[in-house]
């Protein structure tokens, strides 16, 4: 493992960023498998196999173009590109702030994406997507506050070469993150603008008009996305990177756990509740930070 | 490779069937037959999938609505018709608003009869469609290169 992180440190930036854009849809497709056989298996069925995500994907770059409006799969492609670009940004070692503001305008782009078509079961998934950013943006950039506080450096790369533990000091900060990871995960109870489940219900809403290679698009953006967030949990336990990726991974099934247990809140309770977890849990920690120091 | 044949996503429209064949449809995705170990999805949007399961007697007011959900389908894209009625019309077929059959709209590929048809039977209906689904897509790329090549 050492010999493996040190291989890591040593290649130039532009080597780490090609093996995160290679490497990281594999691991996120197989992670989104591995959430839907666990699904399944809650649920008491057999559920489809590990590598269901890349049939899926795969078939979709086989089907027909179908655009509305000549603006929509400019838009998606867009948000493909600043969700990889964040994601490098962060694997290579970069400011975490940056990090954070690019995938803010990936999010803005899916926003626009889902605006730019005529559906009215895509603007309010739109509108939608917009309460979410509300809702788990404060929580992101207090992540990146804490994490400065403590170590005294925005970029990633001296946060995850910082030998003692952040969890320790940023335990609220923690359990704040864990919180919006569920909106950015898309998980329920808060998948309000794409949900995995209800294809047939409004919360499908974003990608009604999207078909073929751009709904694929959107899926891989997705799994990017998402290790990119596991990357953000594994910085709180970079102490020891083994207990890092094992606590990485618990996050994940913790948050499929929350997915299979909770019904769907309405925008309202989704909206109030995450900015009163992050007010109690991220802001307080911050506070004591700031006394303490 | 044949990845259609790993992820067909289902629509299911119901042109005025007796709501019999579409609980069996519903039945499919139940613990009992989870269609999801196929790779099955039931979309419910015409933009998403491949495979449009028609259930009923098609009459004057649904032919409408299932041309369009048809149209709407990106290629490839497969019917199959579940349960008599839309198969045929059944009893209904000399009703003065009934069609007689899907296939009076849209191009049908796939017929599961039965009344109602059975989970087992509209599963096998459907991976049926499948290899349709890869016919098809090669026929479509066959045409593409020689449109290219002329």
């Amino acid at each position: 493992m050492k010999t493996l992180f040190e291989f890591f440190q040593s290649l130039s930036l532009a080597e780490r960023m090609l093996a995160y854009v290679l490497i990281a849809p594999f691991i996120g497709g197989v992670l989104a498998g591995i959430d839907r056989k666990l699904t399944a298996r809650l649920q008491g069925r057999f559920g489809p196999p590990i590598l269901q995500p890349f049939y899926d994907v795969l078939k979709l770059f086989q089907k027909e173009r179908i655009v509305v409006n000549k603006f929509q799969n400019f838009n998606i492609i867009l948000f493909f590109v600043f969700t990889v670009f964040s994601g490098a940004l962060f694997f290579c070692g970069a400011d975490i702030l940056l990090m954070i503001f690019c995938l803010a305008t990936a999010g803005t782009f899916f926003v626009l994406a889902g605006y730019s078509v005529s559906s009215p079961y895509s603007h309010l998934g739109a509108e939608r997507e917009i309460i979410q950013m509300v809702s788990y943006e404060p929580m992101v950039i207090l992540t990146a506050v804490g994490m400065y506080m403590v170590t005294g450096s925005f970029n990633v790369s001296d946060i995850a070469m910082y030998q003692k533990p952040l969890i320790l000091a940023l335990p609220g900060v923690f359990a704040g993150f864990l919180y919006i990871l569920t909106i950015k995960f898309r998980k329920s109870p808060f998948d309000l603008s794409i949900s995995h489940h209800a294809h047939q219900e409004i919360v499908r809403g974003l990608t009604t008009e999207f078909s073929g290679p751009a709904l694929a698009l959107i899926e891989i953006s997705h799994w990017y996305e998402n290790v990119l967030l596991l990357g953000i949990v594994y910085l709180f336990f970079a102490f020891n990177p083994w207990l890092g990726i094992v606590l990485t991974i618990a996050a994940y099934l913790f948050e499929i756990f929350i997915d299979n247990n909770y019904s769907r809140f309405k925008w309202q309770l989704t909206f109030l509740s995450s900015w009163l977890f992050t007010a109690v849990a991220g802001v307080s920690n911050i506070i004591v930070l700031h006394l303490i120091k | 490779m044949a990845w259609f044949k790993r992820s067909p996503w289902v629509l299911h429209y119901n042109a005025t069937s007796c709501n019999g064949c579409d609980i069996e449809v519903i039945a499919c995705l139940t613990p009992l037959y989870d269609l999801e170990r196929f790779g099955i999805i039931n979309t419910g949007n015409p933009k998403h999938s491949d495979i449009l399961l028609v259930t009923g007697s098609v009459n004057e007011k649904s032919k409408h609505v299932l041309k369009t959900l048809y149209e709407q389908m990106p290629n490839p894209r497969v019917v199959v018709a579940v349960g008599i009625c839309a198969c045929s019309g059944c009893v209904f077929q000399d009703c003065y608003n009934v069609l007689g059959g899907a296939d009076k709209v849209v191009p049908v590929d796939v017929y599961v009869p039965g009344c109602a048809a059975r989970p087992e039977s509209i599963i096998d209906g459907v991976l049926k469609a499948c290899g349709i689904l890869e016919e098809k897509y090669a026929q479509q790329k066959n045409t593409q290169q020689q449109s290219i090549k002329a």
